[in-house]
């Protein structure tokens, strides 16, 4: 963690800085302290997805064919769009960090609102493949109704698997995206004050961090859930 | 430990002691010191201790003669169903790691405190909002699926307060998530001046190694008992059945944590045992670096062995011979601290404390306990007594016997360093002698019983049965005694106890430098470690012995 390269000058110059909290001896240590907190937190949301990933490969190997053809009730155009907004929010989210380092606060301040407004057409879009799923009938529960293409193995049990996992999967990922929203909100203020400089900027990092584990998290949904049906 | 020898007592005590930096509510509610938030934990563990405990006496009395007459089979489920969910994850899980762990962690290595002060409070309230959840589905009636929550019955059949339980373990989940990543980050990052790794207390180590467990295991059971309740609340099919899902997938991901779990329970037990140990031989423990890495050794050992739970739930023999070889490994390193502890008392300066009569409570208890694991894991015999009281008394061996002869031990030792009073000297020996006596007593007739056949999780068996049901429901008497007296006398010792002193025990390692009880930032110098752990003079008797050894 030492490469970071970051804050040069916050290793003994740090010392009384207004951002130091009393317990650490200076802006260093706290950098490193919250960074790998931030690092941590992500191993732990990788077993978390990880629960789930495991039972997707499961139902997947063992209902190999099944899954390949609900997939296709997906929508490839809109998921492939969500792919793209957010790496396009990831690319946003670390031009929000290299304002930061060349102490532009206004220039923080945009690439944030630019973020979010990628976070929040992800959700947007999200909520519309939703509501298409659930006038389809193929929210999972007994209104559940999936209508089999014709000509091939029928077997709407198995696809009511797939659109559990569908639901439970990208809605987990939902909610991390709307927590994400709300932590890239709670950074405008204070980046707007200035607070935020090329000597001390860890919570921009570390919510950076966050962001683009969420955005990693998609890039292995989207094949997973919209690409398997395709050939 | 410390290299300034002007031990904190003598220092002019001109400011106040944690305990008195600040009164009212507030302080304590919105405190950010991990020596109040530990405090915080201590009170509401107890209570979820007690609560836990209640449903226990319940169970034995019903199990005292073999007809189901004090309750009838729907409410014997949910008892014993909320005593194991309330003990395993409102008790043990965060017993001695986030009291004992959350006060000692930066004590120990030097530390004003711990790496985040502020997610540390978080925990805390999440610990509580987690214990709301439960406690109002205890209120509604509870749950009878077992502390496991097997599907489909958790999912589909039960009648209990399903959901809401397993929001509540969820939300637990996450505090101790938050525990476990605060000591990590606060092990690396903020360990005083010359605390190199292998200075570091035994206690730090398995925090450590506990911490581990914490952020890789947790979050699995969270999102497994999240997949539980999205199918149950939101008709999600996931593990049913009658879609083509797998129950047993459910297990094999209940256990992927629940086992490791285990060892989150017992690792930081033997960090304590370690310490009182050395504190009670005046030695250094025997075989330092190779006690510290077992523990690492149980954490990582610990992922691989979840499927022993499913030897008779349909698992290939493949799978389950491969589960059994690595069961019995995680014997080596836990046999290597029993060892390591026995050879630190050869040639002591033994001395018969209570904690130290705690340690070797645990040591005994916790030994049987994972022997019997060992003959467990073994396929032929895991086949007779797979869900009888045998497995029962086996992990009570180890959780009760082990981590709670542990907390109790700990919390002996370091009391007079949390509140600066000393505690009955008598009456804490009793109850140390009442806990092992009726803990004996409560668990071993339960290994009969189980070997005799007798399955766990019935109201009412056979009445050759009987005589060894009554000496458990006896022994379990004894035992609540034996808790309750603490209670008293800890109680009784904040009002009336003698000053502690700054080293009641004169004990090495640095939470023992500074005051009883510490100032709000721990150390009233800057701290510098330029000696290794444990480094107690060598006892007369053993120089002598060594130098006529060589003469």
């Amino acid at each position: 963690m030492h490469s970071g390269g970051v804050s040069v000058s916050a290793g003994a110059g740090g010392h009384g800085h207004a951002r130091l909290q009393h317990h650490f001896d200076d802006l260093e240590q706290q950098r490193e302290a919250s960074t790998l907190g931030m690092w941590v937190f992500l191993c732990t949301e990788i077993l978390f997805f990880g629960g789930l990933f495991t039972t997707y490969v499961i139902y997947r190997q063992r209902f190999h064919g099944v899954f390949a053809q609900a997939s296709r009730d997906l929508n490839v155009v809109w998921g492939g769009t969500n792919t793209a907004v957010l790496i396009c929010s990831s690319l946003t989210m670390a031009l929000a960090i290299w304002s930061a380092q060349i102490n532009r606060r206004k220039l923080i301040v945009m690439f944030l609102l630019i973020t979010m407004a990628f976070g929040l057409t992800f959700l947007g879009i999200k909520t519309v493949e939703y509501k298409e799923k659930f006038e389809h009938h193929l929210v999972p529960g007994p209104h559940f109704h999936y209508v089999c293409p014709p000509g091939e193995p029928c077997h709407p049990e198995q696809a009511e698997i797939f659109f559990s996992l569908y639901f439970c999967m990208t809605g987990l990922h939902a909610l991390h995206m709307i927590v994400g929203v709300g932590l890239l909100s709670y950074l405008l203020l204070p980046s707007w004050q200035g607070r935020y400089t090329s000597e001390w900027h860890n919570p921009l990092e570390c919510i950076g961090l966050y962001w683009h584990f969420v955005d990693i998290v998609w890039i292995f949904l989207f094949p997973l859930l919209y690409l398997i049906g395709a050939h | 430990m410390n290299s300034s020898d002007t031990t904190s007592a003598e220092l002019a005590l001109d400011r106040p002691s944690y305990l008195h930096d600040g009164y009212g509510w507030k302080s304590w509610l919105l405190t950010k010191d991990h020596k109040r938030i530990a405090i915080l934990y201590l009170i509401s563990i107890t209570v979820f201790f007690a609560i836990g405990g209640i449903f226990a006496m319940l169970i034995r009395l019903e199990l005292l003669t073999p007809e189901g007459d004090l309750v009838q089979a729907a409410t014997y489920n949910r008892l014993f169903t909320m005593h194991g969910v309330i003990m395993v994850f409102l008790f043990l899980v965060p017993s001695i790691p986030a009291t004992l762990g959350n006060f000692l962690v930066p004590l120990m290595i030097g530390a004003k405190d711990l790496a985040f002060p502020r997610i540390n409070l978080i925990s805390w309230y999440i610990y509580v909002l987690a214990g709301i959840f439960i406690l109002w589905a205890l209120i509604h009636g509870g749950v009878d699926t077992g502390w496991t929550f097997y599907t489909p019955f958790s999912t589909h059949y039960s009648n209990g307060y399903v959901v809401s339980t397993a929001l509540g373990v969820f939300i637990a989940g996450f505090s101790s998530i938050l525990t476990g990543l605060n000591f990590v980050v606060t092990i690396h990052r903020m360990r005083a001046p010359g605390m190199t790794w292998f200075r570091l207390p035994l206690f730090i180590w398995s925090h450590y190694a506990t911490s581990l467990i914490m952020i890789l295991g947790t979050p699995v059971i969270a999102v497994t008992l999240m997949m539980v309740a999205v199918e149950r609340a939101l008709n999600l099919g996931l593990f049913d059945p009658r879609l083509g899902g797998d129950p047993i997938l459910f297990q094999h991901l209940f256990w992927f944590y629940s086992h490791p779990a285990v060892y989150i329970m017992v690792l930081p037990g033997m960090g304590v045992i370690s310490e009182l140990i050395a504190a009670f031989t005046r030695k250094r423990v025997f075989g330092y670096t190779v006690v510290a890495f077992s523990s690492m050794g149980i954490a990582v050992l610990g992922f691989l062995v979840w499927g022993h739970h499913l030897f008779v739930t349909g698992e290939s023999v493949y799978a389950a011979t491969v589960f059994s070889l690595l069961s019995m490994l995680v014997a080596v390193p836990s046999a290597i601290k029993v060892f390591n502890w026995t050879a630190t008392l050869y040639e002591g300066s033994v001395s018969y404390e209570t904690p130290m009569l705690y340690a070797l409570g645990f040591i005994g208890l916790f030994t049987i306990g994972g022997l019997t694991g060992v003959m467990i894991a073994t396929l032929g015999i895991d086949l007779h007594l797979h869900d009888t009281y045998f497995i029962i008394a086996h992990f009570h061996y180890v959780m009760v016997g082990g981590t709670i002869m542990a907390y109790m031990g700990g919390l002996h030792y370091w009391w007079p360093k949390m509140t600066g009073k000393l505690y009955p000297v008598f009456a804490s020996r009793l109850s140390a002698l009442l806990i092992f006596v009726g803990f004996n007593l409560t668990f071993f007739p339960q290994f009969i019983l189980g070997y005799l056949g007798m399955p766990r999780r019935y109201w009412e068996y056979p009445p050759e049965f009987q005589v060894w049901n009554v000496l458990s429901t006896a022994g379990a008497s004894v035992l609540g005694v034996g808790y309750l007296l603490p209670l008293c006398y800890f109680l009784y010792s904040l009002f009336y106890g003698k000053q502690a002193g700054a080293n009641p025990w004169g004990a090495k390692g640095l939470e023992w430098a500074t005051t009883s009880p510490p100032p709000t930032f721990n150390f009233d110098y800057p701290v510098v470690v330029d000696e290794e752990a444990y480094e107690y003079a060598p006892d007369a008797r053993a120089v002598a012995r060594q130098e006529a050894h060589s003469a």
